[in-house]
């Protein structure tokens, strides 16, 4: 650990020494970086950590970085609106909810992410924008993209590429924005429709967009090619040279209190507990012997938790006491099919032994947890 | 980072409001003890409306999304108060003045306007009209016999809250170095020279309300300075301890562990133990993981030891049965479904493997495998978690030897494992050899099992599994 960080230092040292474009120094004005790791959640708290500790007053930042697969939310969202919860954990794609706001977003390794770090004062997002279709241009005379009034870039006037996120704090800002290369648009499209019916919320909807992979459009572009000509031409902007400093997102000596920040994004009452209030009005079509039934639920979630839950069932289906154990034990626990699994597995375990009762039970509890 | 926020802020409440007292005459009056958090009782500051500023490329409106603080919460300058979005673009206002929230003049989802009032804020009214700037230190406080005096003639800036900070652990801030701008001592500053004091290691501080910014370091990193200070120097200054009680209500899990072992509080237990040699059976693991791995599956022992107790359920069925509720009737369970304690995240959970008296040894591990890896992602049904008639729980892979484990019902029987230690032990020629023994501790259901039925059972499962060779005559 400390021959790593006497490593660092020394390193630092020498390119402090030797070179003008180093890590926070306050000689140039402007410096980029690009993230070593894919982990959604390291990325998103290295944004973090810049915004609050660097000094953008003197140098202004641009930031690079990709992600293994993962879907984003904005700050304000609702995860059960915004895509199909299921199957992200079917398939292990991360969730994580970004401080910027705006939409949702499926990030893989075909999609690059930038983000541009100045001072409040200097925050200019179609300026940004201008700057990354100035750069696409220049590369691919013939590509036809522009910027929209809504921060989009679009392709062929009808395919959004990219989307922008803000976050404005007392002094710093920041803009990030996605870039479509090569994304898994069969993956993307799946993810983020949501299964999940009779929502009620008033966090922020996404917009969704016909999508479009630059690199269908010209397959001899690569991810290198477009970040070589989105950083020369910021360079050139900023007067500073073209040079892409790495950067470690693991790295406490460099980022202090960047692990802690990582792990705050990943913990549950971020993710879902920032979620606004919302409710949840359904009716579940449960087939039970030779009939159906249609029970109507009603729930109010308040920071990804039951605040409270109504369930119609026909009078004496469960027995009255285990019915009010089920309410109660749902009221105050998380919107999330894990804990509900555990709490009505629990409460099997306490009441009579009974087949029909089980049949019963097992058949309302799956269709309960099928709404989380 | 709200989180961080919302405690800093509860925090300095406290100090906020026992500063108010002090700096307003009149206040010295009450004693400590009346002094509330909220200070609706004395009002003794003017209310500035604070106004939402302007937050740039000619937004007007914006949407109110969260607030940080509620009415009556104290506030410094640079607190968060509440989060607004426009446009997808979020924004964090923070606070110009230290104060009381009086008044919050928009709703979560209302549309709150650039340039007209967000909040009020009581600002402190000895101070006068709201500063931008920090307060600057004045003459000596008449408070106690506590001197925190300036030098002669040389200004050091601070915020109150820090002030306050530095008067609790006797500290003059003239002996302070400050690294922020003008050189303003920071919250930092303090615990920094607290911890040279006391030879302390500090966590790193929680968001500072002023962050200074980062400047190219020559300064070598913290981690090597912080061993050489990890000696703790006797302490001659109290410390100011800020930690406090937290009370939060039991859900989730937790709830679902009440309810179990409530419910197995009723059932009484008797205890049996034995100490079991695994040397052969290490042997045979050893030989048949390759062959696993092969097929793709990892072999712990688990499967030999829940396999051994299928086998001795055929022998002493009441140990996989059930009473009812009213002790009536013994229901005995055809389906040996043994259940597996796994400890995961979020805490206890016990799936069971349906059928085993119908599996192989290798049909089990493949379900274990199974449950697992769903038990890990937080992925397990219900089915995988209902059904259990006996249950394992492999302590020993933590650690320990004997234990008392809670029998979960509607079982009536539990074992628990202890790890496998390397002892000496005889063998039948009076010798001295190296044995592999695991100590098993079984409790069950006293109502409906007898000591004895519990000791032959645990023999049959002992000699299976040392003898491991004894299983291939009963395996169908």
């Amino acid at each position: 650990m400390v021959l790593q960080s006497v490593k660092n230092c020394l390193w630092l040292s020498c390119v402090l020494r030797t070179s003008k474009a180093c890590f926070w120094s306050t000689a140039t004005g402007g410096l980029i970086i690009q993230s070593v790791s894919n982990d959604v959640y390291q990325n998103l708290a290295v944004e973090d950590w810049i915004h609050d500790h660097m000094d953008l007053e003197k140098q202004q930042v641009l930031f690079l970085w990709r992600n293994s697969p993962a879907v984003v939310i904005g700050r304000h969202q609702n995860p059960w609106q915004e895509c199909n919860l299921r199957l992200l954990r079917q398939k292990n794609i991360k969730l994580a909810r970004r401080r910027s706001g705006g939409g949702t977003v499926y990030h893989d390794l075909g999609n690059i992410n930038l983000t541009f770090f100045t001072t409040r004062k200097k925050y200019e997002r179609m300026e940004n924008l201008k700057l990354v279709v100035k750069a696409l241009k220049a590369l691919r005379p013939q590509l036809d993209v522009h910027v929209t009034d809504r921060y989009d870039i679009l392709l062929d006037r009808q395919y959004k590429i990219s989307g922008t996120a803000a976050k404005l704090g007392r002094t710093s800002a920041y803009h990030h924005c996605t870039l479509l290369c090569d994304a898994d648009k069969f993956v993307l499209s799946s993810v983020l429709k949501s299964p999940y019916k009779g929502l009620k919320s008033n966090a922020t909807p996404s917009v969704p967009a016909s999508v479009k992979n630059l690199f269908e459009e010209d397959p001899s572009l690569t991810s290198e090619m477009l970040l070589d000509a989105i950083t020369k031409e910021y360079a050139t902007q900023h007067q500073i040279n073209h040079h892409i400093t790495l950067i470690n997102p693991a790295d406490e000596t460099l980022l202090p209190g960047i692990s802690n920040r990582a792990k705050e994004l990943q913990t549950w009452e971020w993710v879902y507990g920032k979620t606004p209030k919302f409710s949840v009005s359904t009716c579940l079509n449960m087939a039970y012997k030779d009939s159906v039934l249609d029970v109507k639920v009603n729930m109010d979630v308040k920071h990804g938790r039951i605040e409270a839950c109504n369930i119609d069932l026909p009078e004496q289906w469960l027995p009255p006491g285990l019915y009010s154990e089920l309410l109660k034990s749902l009221t105050g626990s998380k919107f999330c099919p894990n804990e509900t699994t555990t709490l009505v597995t629990t409460l099997l375990r306490v009441c009579p032994q009974d087949d029909e009762l089980h049949s019963r039970w097992s058949l309302l509890c799956e269709n309960m947890i099928m709404l989380m | 980072v709200c989180i961080h926020r919302a405690r800093l802020c509860s925090s300095i409440r406290f100090i906020k409001s026992k500063y108010v007292c002090v700096f307003d005459k009149s206040a010295l009056k009450f004693s400590h003890q009346q002094r509330l958090f909220r200070t609706s009782a004395v009002s003794c500051g003017q209310i500035v409306q604070f106004k939402l500023s302007d937050i740039g490329e000619g937004i007007t409106e914006v949407t109110v999304k969260e607030w940080y603080i509620k009415e009556g919460d104290s506030v410094s300058q640079f607190d968060s108060i509440c989060e607004v979005q426009s446009d997808k673009a979020s924004v964090t206002i923070t606070s110009r003045y230290d104060g009381v929230i009086r008044k919050l003049h928009y709703s979560i989802d209302d549309i709150a306007f650039v340039g007209k009032p967000l909040v009020d804020i009581e600002i402190d009214a000895s101070k006068g009209v709201a500063p931008e700037e920090d307060v600057v230190e004045t003459p000596p406080m008449s408070h106690e016999e506590h001197t925190h005096q300036e030098i002669k003639g040389h200004k050091t800036l601070a915020t109150p809250a820090v002030r306050r900070l530095a008067m609790e652990n006797n500290i003059k801030l003239s002996e302070v170095v400050g690294t922020g701008k003008d050189n303003r001592i920071l919250k930092e500053d303090i615990l920094n020279y607290l911890a040279k004091q006391t030879g302390a290691i500090l966590p790193p501080s929680p968001k500072a309300e002023i962050v200074p910014p980062l400047r190219k370091t020559e300064t070598v990193p913290a981690a090597p300075k912080d061993k050489a200070r990890k000696i703790p120097v006797s302490v001659s200054r109290p410390i100011a301890f800020s930690g406090k009680d937290k009370t939060e209500p039991v859900t989730g899990f937790q709830k679902a562990m009440v309810k179990t072992m409530s419910a197995a509080l009723k059932i009484p237990h008797f205890g049996y133990c034995d100490e079991i040699d695994l040397t052969q059976l290490v042997r045979l693991r050893e030989e048949l993981k390759p062959l696993a791995e092969l097929r793709g599956v990892k072999l712990s022992f688990m499967p030999f030891f829940i396999k051994a107790a299928s086998l001795g359920l055929l022998q002493y069925p009441i140990l996989n049965a059930s009473l009812d509720e009213n002790c009536q009737n013994i229901t005995y369970k055809a389906s040996h479904n043994i259940g597996v304690a796994m400890d995961t995240e979020q805490g206890l959970i016990v799936p069971n493997v349906k059928n085993v008296q119908i599996c192989s040894v290798f049909d089990i591990a493949v379900e274990l495998n199974r449950l697992q890896s769903l038990g890990s992602a937080g992925q397990l049904g219900t089915s995988d978690l209902t059904g259990g008639t006996f249950t394992l729980s492999n302590i020993g892979t933590i650690g320990g030897t004997y234990a008392k484990p809670v029998i979960l019902p509607p079982e009536v029987a539990i074992g628990a494992l202890g790890k496998i230690q390397v002892l000496p032990r005889f063998n039948g020629k009076g010798e001295v050899f190296k044995a592999q023994i695991m100590n098993v501790s079984w409790s069950a259901d006293h109502r409906i099992i007898d000591g004895a039925t519990m000791a032959r059972f645990s023999n049959l499962w002992k000699s299976f599994l040392e003898n491991p060779a004894s299983m291939l005559l009963d395996l169908k």
